[in-house]
């Protein structure tokens, strides 16, 4: 492959400029205003600096990003229990994970010094393996668990027992859980997803060396294959029993979707018996690890798949006729008075009209966890949905699907999780390199919990 | 019980309830089969409008044609080949909806038929002369498909009979011990009286909620449902320790409870009985051919996973009822399927001996089974895999038995 060999040098050059350019010119992309006069002097070649700025996503923001965010192609997402019941520490954890995940969105190493540099008898202060590469789109999302509210033994280490968001419940248990506490909950979540997978991996590598005694890694999840279109530029995808999935989806253009059905609004916290108002303009993340029994869904007939799914293979039109985009009729009848559209299918159970209205943002992932003992493969969908009351707009939902949808004799629900995610940071303290830096004060993800 | 009660016979508007001869269900070409391989070279588009119904071509040789109907109106419509002179259906396919594509795989001997879409669904339709020539391969000229078929339902009408006939005496017995007291009886009698439930267990689910109500595993209840049936009365027979029951100590049934558990599960079993034996009770064909697959699902899913007698490990006679019963329905559509796919008769003889042999190792429905927890991680695994081999050939049934 001799011209595989001659290229491949050019590329990673490219790549290793359009990282080091942020240095500079990621500080006006990714913390605004400050940024302004600082630094193009250090850019390695200013002419190639245009193009990585479309594969960064602003990491300010009323909201955070990785959530309207259009879906990027892979996921990493870690859980973490916290093992200290200092307060202080736990502040401290989020104020290094906000100025950590603001340079690496932005392609900035961990730290200051970056993987190959500083003393040579310290250990670098980023992990190195994300060095030539592109920031991918890379979003880091960050959420509060209820036991970080009421603890794991009902008793509130944090003092943030009164601030605990109405939303944030103890999931009831669905019919046919069959839920792996090792892959279930903890204290915080952080969802990391970028167009590769080794710049989503090295984000969470390197927040969870940036926890070490404090938080623990509690379960982590590699998603590959997005399950779900975010933005209207976007085509839906398959998941993997073969069907497009997310059709329905809220998308990042639909303002008055995402104020009813995805952003916390002030009025939610006045509805609360607790102090959350430090939640507005945040949300909740809903997880679950939905293992699919592939083997034998790959035996059913064509017509069994499409009657479970109420659409059709091929287009993903709802089988009461139409193409993919088509609002599915769901009191259309065949000649023998049959519904078109199953009385027990997933499109029917899931549909707004059967929930009261309610609509989820997905943003869920395809897994592969290599196999079972028996040889099957341990896969499915990493389901991930953004919503603004999980009481409202996802406990009635799963009730209806784990009890009736036909889809669930080839679904196991393994894992599950839900957390509140507060909303963005409106800035990030710039250091005098003009890259983001921590200092004792500085604004972090979740600050108003803490105030 | 599978992990949801659903309706374990498909929805009759997306597999097509032709008349005995000659129409395969939706199949894809090439995918399901030696039919659909034959037919990939013969396919003729249909086009359904408001006020058309037209053919690629009014004429095809005779063998296995495919019809590709698309719809291109707005209604929901059907596609019909009648025969030459309307009065009989000899396939169909119902329930397109507008922009959607169905195909029809069909054996067609020489003739002149009618090609019918049916817009709206209602009427005559709208009929095209359609000419199948030459002597190419006919479709059951004799007519021995369809008789095979006839008979494959009389006979697996009669095997589900009397599988609930010996159910339910072989319930009451086992209530009955359960009412006494007598556990060491009550858990003899368990796997065997459950036997006869297990091998015809889709006929219940296709019942609405009977299967969950004899049938639900803890494991399948969402919080605060109410739990009867078979597996309430397992848990009390064969109490778990603290660490297997979530960490809490398992509080048995009282006597009161235990009677009323007994006594509920025997009237269930009345209902699914009553259900069976009245004289409308029937089967088509594609629905023991998908019960038989459905069956080996169950398996695969749960019994070799160790899942449904969590507490009795009873799974082995679990899996012996399910395979017994998926023969059943197998022997009693073979001679219909042995003429079209004669390769596939076979394949299946011979898995489902493989599995019967395996099964031999460990027991028998008279001796009893191994219990599950006392099997290695390598046999379990080698049961899965003889699971497997049957499952994914019987698979192939239900198409070989609609194009028969």
């Amino acid at each position: 492959m001799a011209g595989e060999a001659t290229d491949a040098p050019a590329q990673r050059r490219q790549w290793t400029v359009s990282r080091r350019a942020f240095l500079g010119l990621g500080s006006a992309l990714a913390v605004g205003g400050a940024a302004a006069g600082l630094g193009g002097e250090r850019l390695v070649d200013r002419a190639a600096a245009p193009r990585p700025a479309a594969d960064i996503v602003p990491f300010t923001g009323t909201h955070q990003a990785g959530i309207v965010t259009p879906a990027q192609d892979r996921m990493y997402t870690a859980a973490f229990d916290l093992t200290t019941t200092s307060r202080a520490d736990l502040v401290a954890l989020l104020r290094r994970w906000t100025v950590m995940a603001a340079r690496l969105t932005a392609g900035l190493p961990a730290g200051p010094l970056g993987p190959a540099s500083g003393p040579a008898d310290a250990p670098p202060d980023d992990t190195g393996e994300a060095t030539d590469l592109p920031p991918a789109h890379l979003t880091l999302t960050v959420g509060f668990g209820r036991s970080l509210f009421v603890g794991r033994g009902h008793d509130d280490p944090f003092g943030l027992a009164a601030r605990l968001p109405g939303g944030l419940v103890t999931l009831p248990r669905f019919a046919g859980d069959a839920l792996d506490p090792a892959r279930s909950d903890g204290d915080l979540v952080v969802q990391a997803c970028a167009d590769d997978p080794q710049v989503a991996v090295h984000a969470i590598r390197n927040l969870s060396r940036a926890a070490f005694g404090v938080a623990t890694v509690r379960w982590t999840q590699l998603g590959y294959g997005r399950t779900s279109s975010t933005s209207t530029s976007q085509t839906t995808p398959r998941n993997l029993f073969g069907f497009k999935d997310g059709t329905a989806n809220i998308t990042a253009e639909d303002s008055d979707a995402l104020a009813a059905h995805v952003w916390v609004a002030a009025s939610d916290a006045a509805a609360d018996t607790t102090d959350s108002r430090w939640l507005t303009g945040g949300t909740y993340l809903v997880a679950r690890r939905i293992r699919m029994h592939l083997e034998t869904w790959d035996r059913s007939s064509l017509g069994e798949q499409e009657a479970v799914v109420g659409r059709d293979k091929g287009e993903g039109a709802p089988l009461s006729g139409g193409t993919e985009r088509t609002e599915p009729d769901l009191s259309r009848r065949g000649p023998s008075g049959a519904l078109l559209v199953p009385a027990d299918s997933h499109v029917r159970l899931a549909h707004p009209t059967t929930n009261g209205g309610v609509r989820l943002l997905r943003r869920g992932y395809s897994f592969t966890d290599g196999n079972d003992a028996l040889g099957r493969l341990d896969a499915g969908l990493f389901f991930v949905a953004f919503v603004r009351d999980p009481r409202t707009h996802f406990v009635p939902l799963q009730t209806r699907l784990a009890g009736r949808d036909a889809m669930t004799e080839y679904l196991q629900h393994t894992g599950s999780g839900l957390w509140a995610v507060p909303p963005g940071v409106a800035s990030v303290p710039l250091g005098r390199d003009g890259t983001p830096t921590l200092t004792p004060a500085g604004p972090f993800l979740g600050e108003g919990l803490f105030s | 019980m599978p992990s949801a009660a659903r309706a374990a016979l498909p929805a009759a508007g997306l597999v097509l309830v032709a008349a005995l001869t000659g129409c395969v269900s939706n199949a894809t070409p090439g995918a399901a089969g030696a039919t659909g391989t034959a037919a990939a070279g013969r396919t003729v588009t249909v086009t359904s409008t408001a006020d058309a119904c037209t053919l690629s071509t009014a004429t095809a040789p005779a063998g296995t044609l495919t019809f590709a109907v698309s719809n291109a109106g707005t209604d929901v419509t059907e596609f019909y080949l009648l025969s030459g002179d309307g009065d009989r259906v000899v396939a169909e396919v119902e329930n397109i909806g507008p922009g959607l594509s169905r195909e029809l795989v069909v054996q067609v001997p020489p003739g002149r038929y009618l090609a019918t879409c049916k817009p709206g669904m209602t009427g005559d339709g709208l009929r095209e002369t359609f000419t199948v020539t030459g002597a190419g391969a006919t479709a059951d000229p004799t007519g021995a498909a369809a008789a095979a078929l006839a008979s494959a339902r009389t006979t697996y009408v009669a095997y589900v009979r009397a599988q609930v006939a010996a159910l339910l005496p072989a319930t009451q017995e086992f209530a009955a011990a359960v009412t006494a007291g007598d556990d060491e009886r009550a858990r003899s009698l368990y796997p065997s009286a459950r036997a006869h439930y297990e091998r015809i267990e889709p006929v219940a689910e296709s019942f609405g909620d009977l299967d969950a109500e004899l049938d639900a595993r803890q494991a399948d209840l969402a919080a605060g449902q109410a739990w009867t049936g078979w597996h309430l009365l397992e848990k009390d027979l064969w109490p778990p320790a603290a660490a297997a029951n979530g960490g809490t100590p398992y509080t048995p049934l009282t006597t009161a409870q235990r009677a009323a558990a007994a006594t509920d599960l025997v009237a269930t079993t009345r209902r699914l009985a009553d259900l069976v034996d009245a004289p409308t009770f029937t089967v088509e064909p594609f629905q023991i051919t998908n019960g038989a697959k459905e069956l080996l699902d169950e398996v695969a899913t749960g019994k070799v996973t160790g899942e449904e007698e969590v507490w009795s490990h009873t799974d082995l006679s679990d899996v012996q009822a399910n395979v017994d019963g998926a023969r059943e329905a197998y022997v009693a559509v073979a001679d219909a399927v042995r003429a079209g796919d004669g390769a596939l008769v076979d394949e299946l003889d011979q898995r489902f001996a493989n599995l019967d042999a395996l099964l031999a190792h460990y027991g028998s429905a008279a001796a009893g089974f191994t219990p599950y927890d006392e099997l290695t991680p390598a046999q379990v695994k080698q049961l899965a895999a003889a699971v497997d081999a049957v499952a994914e050939p019987l698979s192939r049934l239900t198409a070989a038995v609609t194009g028969a």
